[in-house]
């Protein structure tokens, strides 16, 4: 058996086995949910309720009319309590609908259940899967629907399932994997007619072998190929998990369509099985609570626009010497400042632990960093670029390549935050060229 | 319920183990063998040596910490005491204590803090240090002695590449033998003088991965094939290429001082590019070039190209597409 890879990356504590063991719950529903109008790749929703409003569960509450952007639903079903800005994870407070939970969960009276998902025809399928609302929920929470609307000029394939998880700790899609596998896969066979591809691979790490097993037993009756990956961070991450299966590079700046590829995380493809098959969009995701800070550490199915107090309550609270709180993996994720923000569609982790800050060193130009970037920059270098605002030097050595995966800074021994300086470079230099355009 | 405060950061969250002071102290611990073996070979002497050294170059790192308002604890991150102890091995065991603290102090000042401290310095300080002596000081810096174990009583005493350029040592027969030369039996600088001590100490920077293996491959390699050709064709005048690896400062030079991360270039196609120029310019030196050594001229001329080659050599990026 051929364990497949890509060149560099990292090899950080992995830290699942805190919660690889315990199945999925369900986190009951919590008596107030709220629900951030944007929680994606793209433009915000505009809200469809206003305060006063009756919602049912799964009623739409938020859309756009662009195309980037995706469809927001109600959780929960009550009475909209308010629309305003609400602390949010991702930065500011944004525009969200808090609703007050009747804890009857009414559905929607329209019937959307489709009893044949594979008479679909690739259309409707796009279209239903824009109407649920999915987006990635590998963490980037780009619009599903545009991943499956490739331009004509690029055929596909290939789809790639993503099975790594990884990041370090978290353990919520190793779970929908073990508990779920054929959702996983009647998705994917939708997302395949969708596209137009003739092939599903699903890439899985070797620290997860029992999945591995599991798919490998499956593929008779579906028609996926199983490949085993090593375990390495970030083997999950889109152009080198392509580049580990298929030997392909993405062009730079290019997409993986550009490749005949479309990847998927393997939480995605359930929530377009749920969405298609029983009409439920997405309102309702599994994340990992975990880490050496939180009590009772657990694998969730959590309601969107949960607030992550509740999540923490439910595994048993804080520990007291906790200082820093994360949403997402450790090497991808963003600290939090307040428990009051809600899970949003994007929410892989809620993770807590003692953190001890670190001194930083200057610069000993030890190539560490360039050792382990996945995309062969040479984070250092664009550093140092940046913080002298040349910003014309950073692009070319690639500052715009960079996927912020965390490599460099993770095997930096002066501890400078280069992924800090990078995003600084990669935003000035995107504004720059927005406004040369303009 | 816990009342948790909690850090804002910047991605990722979790952190090697590895640091610059674990870095700089591998470093220093890989140069105990030949410390010790200086010491066997030179005695108290030795001692002093390093002892001025270390402390001039703390001094002078701690003032310009202080001048510049650096954070103090800089000076303990190890690369002042290396500097020092590389400094002292490179100084021959007879240098007046005086030239030994101006060394060091050059060493610091000039070599690493006039360029904005440790990450910018384009040369290597400790060979800073050693040509500001060599050229301020010519006589002090090639007056030998023999080493303790020797029973010669004689006021100077020749270091076998000294023997080889000016004596004609291989025509005469009187080469230092290859034994001696391995086990530091040997006239010469403090700490160059034993191959075997410095040979453990770099197996294990690279057994660590503190060192890129390339600048020793590339300097050595270039070195034998450069001494290899002329020895093949005549060797009645020319000396062999392990003669020339093992004498002088080869071996301190390519396994601690070339590897300086600061100065040696941090794209694999620029270190090949800088290794395989200090072993071209060593063999020239040593066979052409007025010295009898050119380790220290050749590592610090190649450290002047290194900020070229980090800013115009980077590796191809992952979905880039070949220059046509």
């Amino acid at each position: 058996m051929k364990i497949k890879s890509f060149p560099h990356g990292v090899h950080p504590p992995e830290l699942k086995e805190i919660t690889a063991q315990k199945p999925l719950e369900k986190l009951p529903p919590p008596e107030k949910v709220f629900i951030p109008l944007h929680q994606h790749f793209g433009a915000p929703a505009e809200p469809l309720v206003k305060k006063g409003d009756e919602v049912l569960l799964g009623q739409k509450i938020g859309e756009s009319k662009t195309l980037f952007s995706a469809a927001v639903h109600s959780s929960v079903s009550g009475k909209v309590l308010i629309v305003d800005d609400h602390p949010h994870p991702l930065a500011r407070p944004v525009l969200t609908v808090t609703i007050a939970n009747d804890g009857e969960d009414r559905p929607l009276e329209e019937e959307k259940t489709t009893d044949d998902p594979f008479s679909l025809s690739p259309a409707d399928i796009r279209s239903k899967v824009k109407e649920a609302g999915i987006v990635g929920l590998g963490g980037a929470a780009f619009p599903t629907a545009i991943k499956l609307s490739p331009p004509k000029d690029k055929p596909i394939d290939t789809i790639i399932l993503n099975g790594c998880e990884c990041e370090p700790i978290l353990t919520a899609d190793y779970r929908l994997m073990l508990e779920y596998p054929d959702e996983i896969l009647k998705g994917a066979e939708l997302i395949k007619k969708a596209t137009g591809a003739n092939r599903i691979i699903i890439g899985i790490e070797d620290n997860k072998k029992d999945v591995y097993e599991l798919f490998l037993e499956k593929s008779g009756e579906y028609s996926i190929e199983t490949e085993l990956l090593k375990t390495k961070y970030p083997q999950g991450a889109e152009k080198n998990l392509i580049y580990a299966i298929l030997g392909r590079e993405v062009p730079r700046g290019g997409l993986p369509f550009d490749v005949g590829v479309v990847v998927q995380n393997v939480g995605t493809v359930k929530a377009v099985w749920d969405a298609i098959k029983s009409g439920k969009p997405l309102y309702e995701r599994a994340l990992t609570a975990s880490g050496e800070g939180i009590q009772d550490p657990k694998n969730l199915m959590v309601r969107i626009g949960t607030p992550f107090q509740t999540i923490i309550d439910y595994c048993g609270g804080l520990k007291d010497d906790s200082n820093i709180l994360v949403m997402g993996g450790p090497m991808m994720g963003l600290t939090q400042w307040t428990t009051d923000v809600p899970v949003i569609k994007g929410t892989s982790g809620i993770l807590a632990w003692k953190s001890v800050p670190l001194r930083e060193y200057e610069c000993i130009r030890c190539g560490r960093c360039l050792e382990h970037c996945p995309m062969n920059l040479v984070p250092t270098q664009i550093m140092k670029y940046v913080k002298n605002d040349m910003l014309a030097e950073a692009e070319a050595q690639g500052a715009l390549d960079c996927v912020e995966c965390g490599c460099c800074q993770y095997s930096c021994p002066a501890k400078i935050p280069l992924v800090h300086w990078l995003r600084l470079g990669k935003n000035k230099i995107t504004a720059l060229k927005r406004k040369k355009s303009a | 319920m816990a009342n948790n405060t909690f850090f804002i950061q910047s991605s990722p969250h979790f952190k090697d183990r590895d640091s610059v002071p674990k870095i700089m102290y591998a470093v220093i611990l890989a140069l105990m063998p030949a410390v010790a073996a200086s010491f066997y070979f030179f005695r108290f002497r030795a001692l002093w040596i390093y002892l001025l050294c270390i402390g001039g170059c703390l001094a002078t790192e701690a003032l310009f910490l202080k001048a510049r308002k650096k954070p103090m604890y800089s000076l303990w991150d190890g690369s002042a005491v290396i500097t020092g102890l590389l400094l002292a091995m490179t100084l021959p065991p007879t240098l007046s204590f005086e030239l030994v603290v101006i060394g060091a102090v050059a060493s610091i000042a000039l070599g690493k803090q006039v360029f904005g401290g440790l990450g910018h310095n384009v040369f290597n300080p400790a060979l800073v240090g050693r040509a500001f002596l060599q050229v301020a000081f010519p006589v002090a810096m090639t007056t030998w002695k023999a080493p303790a174990t020797l029973a010669v009583d004689t006021a100077t005493f020749a270091t076998p590449l000294g023997n080889l350029k000016f004596q004609n040592a291989v025509a005469e027969g009187t080469l230092t033998s290859l034994k001696d030369l391995f086990f530091g039996n040997i006239g010469g600088c403090l700490g160059e003088t034993s191959a075997l001590a410095l040979l453990i100490g770099a197996a294990y920077l690279l057994y660590r991965r503190v060192i890129d293996w390339r600048i020793p491959l590339g300097i050595l390699s270039m070195l034998i094939v450069f001494t290899g050709i002329f020895y093949l064709v005549d060797p009645n005048k020319y000396a062999s290429p392990l003669f020339h690896i093992l004498a002088g400062g080869l071996l301190i030079g390519t396994f601690f001082m070339a590897t300086d991360m600061v100065t040696s270039p941090i794209s694999p196609m620029g270190t090949w590019i800088y290794a395989l120029g200090i072993g071209l310019l060593i063999g020239l030196i040593r066979l052409f070039g007025g010295f009898p050594e050119g380790v220290m001229f050749s590592i610090l001329f190649m450290n002047t190209f290194v900020p070229l080659f980090n800013r115009s050599m980077r590796p191809r990026i992952l979905g880039e597409r070949s220059k046509k």
